[in-house]
């Protein structure tokens, strides 16, 4: 959907500033948000550029940099951390062949850290877009990554 | 309406659907329709049950047989032996509790023993997705109770404050009294908002709470729109609750369509509606102020208080804001008077607490019992004790945000009160057990680069020290710390909490302090020879 029509299910109140951000950026292939779409933002809601990014900015949803098709979060919160998430971590930088914040070449996977994602009782846990996967371990991370990437 | 001889409840959250429970769905309908039972045989979708790591699960009724870690693979056996045979599938892991043919006992399944659920009463016994199911259940009285008794809203407020409930959201403030400033506060504009924000590590609650029985936060929000006389009611869940945003947004759909929600709700000419609002990730904006903040569409950064929420909240109006927990209590309270919630839990603190139990125990999941259970109980009866026979070594109660338990307080009770008798707090309800193998240092550290990652940086108080104390810890952890180091840690965490701006910067003091005061050993161990 392109971003105008986007802009235009929304009442122009700066109440629905984080909301577009979440449409747009849901809305992209590359999952985030380019200045272009921030400027248009800004100008819809009368906000300034500077404003608009500020918010941007400010919460971990939002990317300013385009990313993989797939975007991989493994929470790193204490109980994770205490259940084993560092090397499973480590296993994703691995496999993937990225550091976090990194996306692989061929454009498939954005590697990400994220704090609690509230499936403590699965920990360590992991997202892959709106998929969760707990119980990880080492060993099941190479299978888990090359089944979303033969996937549709 | 037809009757169903069989009944199968399969609990949806995000654990079972990671398990992949629309897979075993779709072979059961398959299976039952090849064998031309579908007048027969009722597949519920249900809220949890409360049991985390154990796979798909399946309940049948009226046998009560509880089947966990179920895949496809088994359901053609499944649905001959348990659906047409009518006897246990016995290849399968399962669990029975029918008590008429004198089989076991739920023990195995730890978590499913007896609970006082006022809360999650409904959770898996109900389609969420289905209103008429929750009709059926009780839900809605406590709303219909006050439109047919023609209750007025300060008598709504009085029943909330006798009935002491408080705020489950961390800080324990009497929800009565909130809602008695907010509806006495100046001005004709007030909000409700019901805060579903759930960050704090460890903490799934509120989720399971939204995802099991989202209909008792409609009818809780309406309840209290009313009462603090509020036309508009926001829900603000985090973005990455979509099984909770989604549930939700069918319920107040649901309510509109039954003028439970909308313009003159149930002919009582009280108009009220609720709008959902997504968050995009930050921690602070579970404090109330930078989650107003958050929904007028600006950073999350918290505000100076006073003045309070109740009086200058969303858009400077007078707001309450509710945990979800809170809110969930309200429709019973209403509905079987305040003197029924009263007997719950102990004396200053009436009720109920959902704990969310994980770590290193047998059992992770979710309980809800009375205030004032000991932990003891908690992690050893419901957890099911230490996994793989380990000992018991601390518990980190409340998240990050929270206070390490060493064993020698594992008799404390659960609530407000007997916590803060022993420097600790109820905090989100998060229980997090540690076996004998843990590090508590590297717990602690693990802690701190949570608070220095979250922390919103709009005070420097919180912005340095956070950053400060991950520094100090890291070089522990690398053999690096000196003796001094550890007192650092304490003297500034003491000093962001007096000087902090939110609850944030004002929080690590607990987990450090805690950690320091009961492992201290475990810190010096650390600090090489010839500085210790």
């Amino acid at each position: 959907m392109n971003r105008d029509k986007i802009l235009k299910r929304y009442d122009p109140d700066q109440y629905n500033l984080l909301a577009i951000l979440h449409d747009i950026q849901d809305n992209s292939p590359q999952h985030y948000l380019s200045s272009d779409d921030l400027k248009a933002t800004a100008d819809y809601l009368k906000l300034s550029l500077s404003y608009v990014h500020g918010v941007a900015t400010f919460y971990t949803m939002y990317s300013l940099k385009p990313r993989g098709r797939h975007i991989v979060r493994i929470c790193q919160s204490p109980p994770c951390h205490l259940m084993g998430s560092t090397d499973v971590s480590r296993e994703l930088m691995r496999t993937l062949g990225v550091g976090f914040g990194e996306t692989t070449a061929d454009g498939q996977f954005t590697l990400e850290m994220t704090s609690c994602l509230g499936v403590c009782g699965v920990a360590p846990a992991m997202m892959i877009d709106d998929e969760v996967y707990g119980n990880l371990s080492v060993e099941k991370i190479e299978r888990i990554i090359a089944a979303v990437r033969s996937a549709k | 309406m037809s009757i169903f001889r069989s009944h199968i409840l399969l609990p949806v959250d995000a654990d079972t659907v990671e398990a992949g429970v629309f897979a075993v769905k779709r072979c059961i309908e398959e299976e039952i329709a090849a064998r031309q039972l579908e007048s027969e045989i009722k597949i519920l979708e249900t809220g949890t049950v409360g049991i985390s790591g154990k796979g798909v699960i399946l309940v049948v009724y009226p046998e009560r047989v509880y089947y966990t870690g179920v895949t496809p693979d088994q359901i053609p056996r499944f649905v001959e032996e348990q659906l047409v045979k009518g006897r246990i599938c016995r290849e399968m892991t399962h669990i029975t509790a029918d008590v008429a043919a004198g089989v076991k006992s739920l023990h195995g399944l730890g978590l499913t023993r007896a609970q006082n659920r006022i809360i999650l009463d409904k959770s898996w016994k109900i389609d969420p997705e289905n209103i008429s199911e929750v009709l059926a259940q009780g839900g809605y009285s406590g709303l219909e109770k006050i439109v047919a008794d023609r209750i007025s809203p300060e008598a709504v407020i009085a029943e909330i404050k006798q009935s002491g409930l408080r705020g489950r959201g961390g800080a324990g403030f009497p929800t009565g009294l909130k809602w008695e400033f907010t509806r006495k506060a100046a001005g004709d504009e007030k909000y409700i908002i019901c805060n579903a924000d759930e960050g704090e590590p460890g903490t799934f609650k509120d989720r399971l709470i939204l995802e099991g029985d989202p209909h008792k936060l409609v009818e809780a929000l309406t309840i209290a729109g009313y009462a603090i006389g509020a036309r508009r009611g926001f829900v603000y869940i985090r973005g990455e609750y979509k099984l909770s945003i989604e549930r939700m947004r069918k319920a107040i759909e649901q309510a509109r369509q039954y003028n439970l929600l909308g313009k003159n709700i149930l002919e009582s000419g009280f108009d009220f509606d609720i709008e959902i609002r997504m968050g995009a990730g930050a921690y602070v904006c579970g404090e109330e102020t930078s989650l107003i903040e958050s929904l007028e569409g600006k950073r999350g950064n918290p505000r100076v208080k006073p003045p309070y929420p109740v009086t200058h909240g969303l858009w400077q109006k007078p707001t309450a804001v509710n945990n979800v927990e809170t809110l969930a209590n309200v429709p019973g309270i209403i509905a079987n008077g305040f003197a029924w919630f009263k007997k719950l839990g102990t004396e200053k603190c009436p009720g109920t607490k959902v704990f969310t139990i994980l770590g290193h125990v047998e059992y992770p999941g979710l309980i809800e019992v009375d205030m004032g259970t000991p932990l003891r109980e908690i992690v050893f009866s419901y957890g099911g004790g230490i996994k793989g026979g380990k000992r018991f070594k601390a518990a980190l109660l409340g998240g990050a945000a929270g206070v390490f338990i060493p064993e020698a307080l594992l008799d404390v009770r659960m609530d407000f009160e007997s916590l803060k008798e022993n420097k600790a707090v109820l905090g989100s309800g998060a229980v997090l057990v540690m076996d004998e193998s843990a590090s508590i240092v590297e717990m602690l550290f693990s802690i701190l680069k949570f608070f220095a990652h979250e922390s919103c940086g709009q005070c420097a108080p919180c912005r340095i020290g956070t950053r400060q104390l991950l520094e100090i810890i890291y070089r522990i952890r690398q053999g690096k710390g000196k003796v001094e180091d550890i007192d650092a840690m304490v003297r500034l965490a003491e000093t962001m909490q007096a000087t902090s701006l939110c609850p944030l910067g004002q929080s690590p003091v607990m987990p450090v302090k805690s950690a320091v005061d009961y492992f201290r050993s475990e810190f010096a161990a650390l600090i090489p020879a010839q500085q210790a």
